[in-house]
């Protein structure tokens, strides 16, 4: 769901970022010259001007600073960087709330349309289901009309109470009702609802103003459409100066938008995005993940997470000895263990292929039962069997030795048929390996070309 | 006249110091270089016209421009100009055509927009103009969505044909459009429920509704709103690309212009789609309707008096 969301930003920063995939050091002019795209990008993506140019300037920083950590190519750590930063603007996991006081108070804030009401329900039914609190939901909405009635309703849908609807009482006198009701009822938290209204209204931001300082609540949520465009920081800015806001709820994350507001309003309010909402139903709310929604505006097929598995799983010196071994054509059945252990460690195939940035057609080439982690390891164990100079020479594998292999390692030997079938492609495969690493998929795989080079998973029918 | 130009303009103009600052911070009279084309491309970007509509218009000010002497408002002028012939392409009045009764208008929009508040405001607009109006509460699926109307109506004193929460929106519409068809109605205002625009199963029923008001009179119906927050970013172009795949979408209603947003995505818009847009949403108050007016807004939008430049 959410990638749809972050889905075009990503497509971009991809093509960018293949541009500086393969180069050898990264000079300012590359950073400057990837950042100028990443800027039209996050502005395209309705990312708040002020905002972007904040993000550019930190990142750049952090990039040329980090160019010499590591033998990884230079785009991927720039990548990593922009990743890292982006993580670091969206703030931290969330979905808690604070809820002090008894009954705890609960404000919802936000411009018309933004999805308070049906947030607010969300939220109720959150709290009934997962906290097991008695909830109390009180629409201050005198203005939209009907407006507290929908609350009734969805509260009458979730099983939670809603306070009686009072024709005509002020939104002040209805919170004062409301905090009565809620202590003699013997309810554990009540969510205020309150009417949209623009941040520009001086007379119904001193409502909420007042309301706040009667309500105390442990939080005021600030809730925003997740389709706002570059006007994001001014709402939030000034729903700020009005009232102290204490964490945000991004709305219509189902929906295609890009999605750059939700970077608009974490930088500006300084307030942690707790919620995001997924739909109309009443159950979809989901804490916000800042790692899983940054993985989704990058979506470099996760590229971070495998440069750091690279970095911490592929041993450089035998992947540099096997390197040189495949430049003289002798690659053995040792060295195809070797590659497997490797890709094991990594999450199996499965995994990498999820990992890789535009796998996905190549993906639907490679059969179900191939991307399975067990033909990994059963190859493994069939390899494991042999001797020594059995996986030096496999040409000596007669069959009383095949029947012995499938014996040892609890296959068939058809099973060792097919793995010896699978070495020879790959042998193949690495004699022609000059021309494959100009192959436009494989051509991206290059920063992982010490750990797998010549394993040709098209080859692996 | 000039009380809506005053309205929009007061309206425009809390959206629009912003520019303005930056625009008057930029120069006096100086060269035209590249800085200042920089500067001025981010205004524009901030104003919501995406990035490549804004480096359009920057390149053709550079062409023209660059290098000359030149003053605030010679810029001022020049991009307000530029701006308003794009729009002018779509700048429609909204005509209600007397051989169709019911005149059939249909409302459609992603959630929150401001669908059913345009819907009062435009029943309100047409019963001024002594049309006999009736409204279809589509919207069955949001509690309340259809009371918020029947209230609406109540108070504006207009017909609503109400169905129960739940209720199959196709046939409410079905019935809707039969009450109008006997009653002789001259307008008929269907609202619909909020949806966005990729999700595949409430689009479907959108389409759904289209048809069956499309079987009950073939040239109906005869107009469909998209109504767009002016808040909306750049996320407006698959608004209206992904609802337009799904029920003809004849017009755009740009809902909200009284907030701080500047709803620049339209410029953009124009260009692309070339849909007329017909009304923009000043208020809550049923009255707070205005005709979108090219000039207005592209004057608005960069802090221009449009009577000042008259006077010149």
């Amino acid at each position: 769901m959410v990638k749809n969301m972050f889905g075009s930003l990503t497509a971009k920063l991809s093509s960018i970022f293949s541009k500086l995939r393969g180069r050898g050091t990264l000079s300012e002019a590359d950073v400057d010259a990837a950042l100028r795209e990443i800027r039209i990008s996050l502005l395209e993506s309705d990312v708040a001007l002020s905002v972007v140019k904040t993000f550019i300037a930190e990142v750049k920083e952090k990039a040329i600073g980090a160019q010499i950590l590591s033998s990884l190519s230079p785009g991927h750590i720039v990548v990593k960087v922009v990743y890292d930063h982006l993580v670091e603007v969206l703030g931290s996991d969330s979905g808690e709330l604070k809820l002090q006081g008894l009954p705890a108070a609960i404000l919802m804030v936000g411009l018309q349309g933004s999805g308070k009401t049906t947030t607010t329900a969300k939220l109720a039914k959150r709290l009934k289901e997962k906290e097991n609190k008695r909830v109390l939901l009180v629409s201050l909405d005198i203005y939209r009309p009907a407006a507290q009635l929908q609350l009734e309703i969805l509260g009458k849908n979730i099983g939670v109470d809603s306070l009686s609807i009072v024709e005509g009482q002020k939104p002040l006198d209805i919170a004062n009702r409301a905090i009565t009701q809620a202590r003699v009822g013997g309810y554990d938290v009540v969510i205020f609802d309150t009417a949209g209204r623009l941040q520009l209204d001086a007379e119904l931001m001193k409502e909420l103003r007042e309301l706040q300082t009667l309500i105390s609540p442990g939080e005021t949520l600030f809730v925003a459409d997740s389709l706002t465009g570059q006007d994001a920081v001014n709402i939030a800015k000034g729903f700020m100066e009005s009232v102290s806001l204490t964490g945000v709820v991004l709305t219509r994350v189902d929906g295609d938008a890009k999605g750059g507001a939700a970077l608009s309003m974490r930088q500006v309010t300084g307030c942690p995005i707790k919620f995001i909402g997924l739909g109309e139903k009443v159950d979809a709310l989901e804490p916000f993940h800042p790692k899983r929604i940054a993985d989704r505006i990058l979506d470099m097929g996760d590229i971070v997470s495998l440069v750091e598995k690279t970095m911490e799983t592929v041993d450089m010196a035998s992947a540099e000895a096997m390197a040189k071994k495949l430049q003289q054509g002798g690659l053995d059945l040792s060295d195809f263990a070797l590659q497997l252990e490797q890709m094991l460690k990594m999450g199996g195939l499965a995994t990498l292929m999820n990992h890789m940035p535009g796998m996905e057609q190549i993906k639907g080439q490679i059969p179900a039962h191939l991307m399975d982690d067990k033909i990994l390891k059963r190859n493994l164990a069939m390899i494991r069997s042999m001797t020594k100079e059995e996986r030096k020479s496999p040409e000596l594998l007669n069959a009383s030795r095949k029947r012995r292999i499938a014996k040892g390692s609890g296959t068939q030997v058809q099973d060792v048929n097919r793995l010896l079938k699978m070495y020879q492609d790959m042998s193949d495969a690495t004699k022609k390996f000059g021309k494959l690493a100009k192959l436009g998929q494989l051509g991206k795989l290059n920063f992982l070309k010490n750990g797998l080079k010549g394993f040709n998973p098209g080859r692996m029918k | 006249m000039a009380g809506w130009f005053q309205n929009l303009k007061n309206s425009l103009s809390k959206t629009s110091s912003k520019i303005v600052q930056g625009l008057t911070s930029l120069i006096l009279k100086r060269k035209l270089d590249q800085e200042i084309l920089d500067e001025l491309e981010e205004i524009l970007i901030m104003s919501d016209l995406g990035v490549e509509v804004s480096k359009t218009l920057i390149a053709n000010l550079k062409a023209l421009k660059f290098d000359q002497e030149i003053t605030l408002e010679e810029i001022k002028l020049f991009l307000a100009e530029e701006i308003a012939k794009i729009l002018q392409n779509v700048e429609q009045s909204f005509e209600i055509k007397e051989e169709s009764k019911p005149f059939i208008i249909m409302m459609v929009g992603v959630n929150g927009a401001g669908k059913t508040t345009t819907v009062a405001k435009l029943c309100k607009l047409f019963k001024n103009q002594n049309k006999t109006v009736k409204c279809i509460a589509g919207d069955t699926f949001r509690a309340a969505g259809s009371a918020q109307l029947d209230m609406w109506g109540t108070r504006i004193g207009v017909e609503v044909v109400t169905g129960d929460s739940g209720t199959d929106p196709a046939s409410l519409v079905y019935r809707g459009v039969q009450s109008a068809m006997s009653a002789k109605d001259d307008v008929l205002v269907v609202d619909t429920a909020g949806r966005l625009q990729n999700n595949a199963g409430l689009m479907d029923e959108l389409g759904k509704i289209y048809r069956v008001i499309q079987k009950q009179d073939e040239t109906a119906p005869h107009e469909v709103l998209l109504v767009l927050d002016a808040t909306v970013g750049q996320n407006a172009h698959s608004q209206v690309e992904l609802f337009s795949k799904i029920v003809k979408v004849s017009g755009l209603v740009i809902a909200k212009m009284d907030s701080s947003a500047k709803a620049g995505v339209i410029v953009g818009l124009a260009q692309k789609f070339k849909l007329p847009i017909y009304f923009m949403g000043l208020g809550e108050g049923a009255e707070d309707l205005e005709e979108f007016k090219a000039k207005e807004f592209s004057y608005g939008l960069l802090g221009l008096d449009i009577d000042g430049d008259t006077k010149r």
